[in-house]
């Protein structure tokens, strides 16, 4: 530790140290341009000069390491003048356009200015001009309000490990740019609208909306991918305008995934707003009522095992837990939220979380992937992976096909289980890596799960884990990686089929007579058998839609409070941030009310008595955040290993910005999917 | 031909062999690879003259960089050239002593010589104009160099014979 005295506050900061820390943890604020907590130091932006006792002249506190004893001053008429001056020069080039700039009222340039700017400039000189870059459908570019702080290359080249952003030249002329004029392909693009600190990278479908001060913002979670990422809806009456990451440490510390982030133009197009009834082979407009009425007329004389409920991917656990409480009292043991088919054992918890947690990876030592792509399955996790990596010693084994470079290195051990085995008989290099290392972390996604072995891939995990001694007291490196936001929260409520019940696979072709979509969308309707009653509940009007017999319309997640279950088996609150339009309705109070239709009315008529109603059914959602575990019990879950089979493990989730009913409703997604996933229109912009 | 094609000719080949295998040898002498990355353009440069973007690309491959990275060291030098250059270079000081002493009138000289302007090729690729800032030789302002040979003392007579004597 060293002792620092700032402005003569006497404190203490680990060696190593920048003055700038010592400052800050004397609650000293000291303003910034290039210096990022998150980034590597690059000390250009020279804003943050303080004065340092026998130091002969101010120096940039970010870069400069603290030493015992150090007497450092941040309020001297020295330090003024230099920040002042400091300011004058980056503002000679900048073009003061803050009254057309997307950044305004947010803009780290424009709120130092107020404190260290002159009313007035001394430089008659023509100022320089810079040409934009096209980066992309997402991320917008006005160069010439740059202010070379490089904040936008060291993301790309450190977080997001796609190195193609660049400066080039040197002083005045210096650049930002790609290299070659191409979209930049990462999933994590958008945070550099957040990390750059002026207006030069804005969003693009932000451009020209609203200025800071007229959002309203809402606490939510994203729902896009199984991480959980912390979020920050902005809207401005009905409309969301934009989605801005909240830092949390523990999940997503402050980035987000495009997806999340761009994929909200999606609330407003090809929305059910009202309910629809099927009359003679049609869908008809119809009242709540009559909908209800219609439903409650297709139920009758079903016997409960032929009605039937499946889960979509973005339920929130307050409508699933509903719609299992119906389906309880209605007597079917029809429930089911795997739309792919995963196989999981829910007999205990850890089976199927992940259980490492996503801090925790940076503690983990050696790391193997089966059947996963966490690069498009869960891109802010996957950050997390790289930062890990890039600490340096972390080797990394693949089993399965990621679908691009994953931004690491890692080393391709096979694509089918037989590696799996390979690894626990100790055949294959690998496994020794695992032994050696003292706190591996085994992955397994849902491509491992989703087939017919998938029990035995699991248990195969888990066996490995063991063997490795990845379950210890105090670690639990065995990990599922889920890509649905509901699965986990499905899982715990037990949205699964109960004795002797159907599967969605059961439930395909007439496997039921009445068949309950809640925002089920990911398999193909015509499955479902023709006499098959249907019906929908959700919010966009896609593949499960199309298929109903009765559309009940839902709110999406900015539209309704929600409880939502990470990857982790984390359980985290989102508010509402709009209203959901016309007659849609947040989806436990539909299901609550269906109920009293048919006279089996569920015992919760608000908000916090469902979530009493989860906590019931199970204790986790009453837990707040994630205790950090090792693994108690070593007994493996039900699946046998020796019933692994032969066949390769498919390559994950298809198209990254195609993969729910949100964000293929949204043009702004459509046209990543576009520019990314057909690289040869990529030069007509 | 145009002047670029003139110029551009060997700039997508790849580059030999031997010379890669002598960049790789560079970066390995080095704690970091990329350490050795100006001395590498400098290499590829007198090779072909200029840097190329297939080249670069190939370069920052053997030296673990991005293309990005190393581009941005090449445009930082103003001797690493990112464009064709002609078998030679003439770089004319445009720095403030050799300004006193008359540079002016050499640029003024040359262009009308040679046809070009500063930042020009002559079109049969003999010669590439090029501002440079001070060469250290002040004391015999006006200065330039002619490939690697400095010249102090320069008027319009001594420039002519400077351009002949190398053609
Ligand atoms: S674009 Fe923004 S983040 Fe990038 S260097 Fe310029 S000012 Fe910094
Ligand atoms: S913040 Fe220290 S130099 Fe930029
Ligand atoms: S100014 Fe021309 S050599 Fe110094």
């Amino acid at each position: 530790m060293a002792r620092v005295t700032v402005d003569g506050i006497q404190v203490e900061v680990a060696n190593g140290s920048s003055v700038l820390q010592a400052c800050e943890a004397a609650g000293k604020e000291i303003p910034r341009f290039c210096y990022h907590e998150r980034l590597s130091i690059a000390g250009n932006c020279r804003m943050c000069l303080v004065e340092v006792e026998k130091a002969p002249k101010p120096v940039a506190s970010c870069g400069y390491p603290v030493m015992d004893g150090m007497v450092v001053k941040t309020d001297t008429a020295v330090v003024r003048k230099a920040r002042r001056a400091v300011m004058e020069f980056l503002l000679i080039n900048h073009p003061l356009d803050c009254p057309i700039c997307d950044q305004g009222g947010e803009c780290d340039l424009q709120d130092q200015a107020y404190s260290y700017g002159a009313d007035h400039s001394r430089y008659a000189e023509n100022k320089r001009a810079v040409k934009d870059k096209y980066l992309g459908p997402l991320v917008k570019t006005v160069m010439t309000r740059c202010i070379q702080c490089t904040r936008c290359v060291r993301f790309a080249t450190e977080v997001a490990g796609v190195p193609e952003l660049g400066a080039t030249s040197r002083g005045e002329n210096m650049e930002i740019g790609t290299y070659v004029e191409k979209a930049l392909t990462s999933e994590l693009s958008g945070n550099l609208i957040d990390i750059c600190p002026v207006g030069a990278l804005t969003s693009k479908p932000y451009a020209f909306m609203a200025r800071p001060w007229e959002l309203k913002r809402s606490d939510s979670i994203d729902v896009m991918d199984a991480v959980g990422t912390n979020i920050s809806i902005h809207a401005r009456g009905a409309e969301v305008l934009r989605i801005l990451p909240r830092t949390n440490d523990e999940v997503n510390e402050e980035w987000m995934a495009d997806k999340g982030r761009f994929s909200f133009d999606g609330f407003r197009r090809r929305r059910l707003d009202q309910p629809w009834v099927r009359a003679h082979g049609k869908l008809q407009p119809a009242r709540w009522q009559d909908a209800f009425v219609a439903i409650a007329h297709g139920l009758q004389g079903v016997h409960g095992d032929r009605i039937g409920a499946i889960a979509g991917d973005l339920c929130d656990a307050e409508s699933m837990v509903a719609l299992r409480d119906l389906m309880v009292s209605l007597g079917s043991p029809n429930l089911d939220c795997r739309q792919d088919g995963a196989r999981y054992d829910t007999t205990r918890r850890e089976f199927y979380t992940f259980n490492t947690s996503i801090a925790g990876i940076e503690e983990s030592d050696a790391l193997l992937l089966v059947g996963c792509d966490p690069r498009h399955e869960a891109p802010v996790l996957n950050a997390r992976i790289r930062k890990r990596y890039l600490a340096g010693r972390y080797p990394i084994g693949v089993i399965g096909h990621p679908t691009a470079d994953l931004t690491y290195g890692a080393e391709i051990i096979g694509d089918r289980p037989a590696a799996l085995t390979g690894l626990l008989e100790g055949g294959l290099a690998f496994a020794e890596v695992l032994k050696s290392a003292k706190r591996p972390m085994i992955v397994v996604g849902q491509a491992a799960l989703a087939r017919d072995d998938g029990a035995a891939v699991l248990a195969a995990c888990w066996k490995l884990a063991e063997s490795v001694g990845a379950l210890a007291d105090d670690w639990h490196g065995f990990n599922v990686l889920h890509h649905a936001a509901s699965r986990v929260a499905a899982l715990d409520i037990g949205f699964l089929p109960g004795r002797g019940g159907r599967s969605v696979a059961g439930m395909m072709s007439g496997g039921v007579d009445v068949l309950w979509l809640l925002g089920a969308d990911e398999f193909h309707p015509a499955r479902i058998g023709p006499d098959t009653f249907v019906i929908y509940q959700g919010h966009h009007g896609d593949a499960g839609a199309s298929r109903a017999d009765v559309i009940l319309p839902g709110a999406t997640y900015a539209e309704k409070p929600g409880t939502y279950v990470n990857t982790e088996g984390r359980v985290q609150r989102a508010f509402q941030a709009i209203m959901p339009p016309g007659e849609a309705k947040e989806d436990w109070r539909i299901i609550r009310a269906f109920s009293e239709v048919i006279g089996m009315t569920l015992p919760y008529d608000n908000l916090d008595a469902v979530r009493a109603r989860l906590t019931e059914v199970n204790p986790v959602f009453g837990v707040q955040g994630l205790p950090r575990f090792g693994s108690g019990d070593r007994s493996g879950p039900a699946g046998d290993v020796a019933a692994l089979g032969n066949a390769a493990f498919a390559p994950g989730i298809g198209d990254y910005y195609l993969t729910n009913a949100i964000s293929r409703a949204s043009p702004t997604m459509q046209e990543c999917s576009r520019v990314y996933t057909q690289p040869v229109v990529q030069a007509a912009e | 031909m145009s002047t670029a094609e003139t110029l551009a000719d060997s700039a997508s080949e790849t580059l030999p062999d031997a010379l890669r295998e002598e960049i790789r040898l560079l970066g390995q002498h080095e704690a970091h690879p990329r350490a050795a990355c100006i001395e590498a353009l400098q290499r590829v440069q007198r090779e072909f003259r200029w840097v190329s973007d297939a080249h670069l690309r190939e370069v920052a491959g053997l030296l673990g960089m991005s293309a990005a990275d190393l581009d941005g060291v090449a445009t930082y030098f103003n001797l690493i050239f990112r464009r064709p250059v002609g078998r030679r270079v003439l770089l004319l000081c445009d720095s403030v002593s050799c300004w006193l002493m008359g540079r002016e009138r050499l640029e003024a000289h040359l262009s009308a010589r040679l046809g070009i302007r500063p930042g020009q090729t002559t079109p049969d690729g003999d010669v590439t104009l090029l501002p440079t800032v001070c060469l250290g030789h002040c004391d015999h302002a006006p200065a330039l160099m002619l490939g690697d040979a400095l010249h102090g003392d320069v008027d319009t007579q001594k420039l002519d014979a400077i351009l002949e004597a190398a053609g």
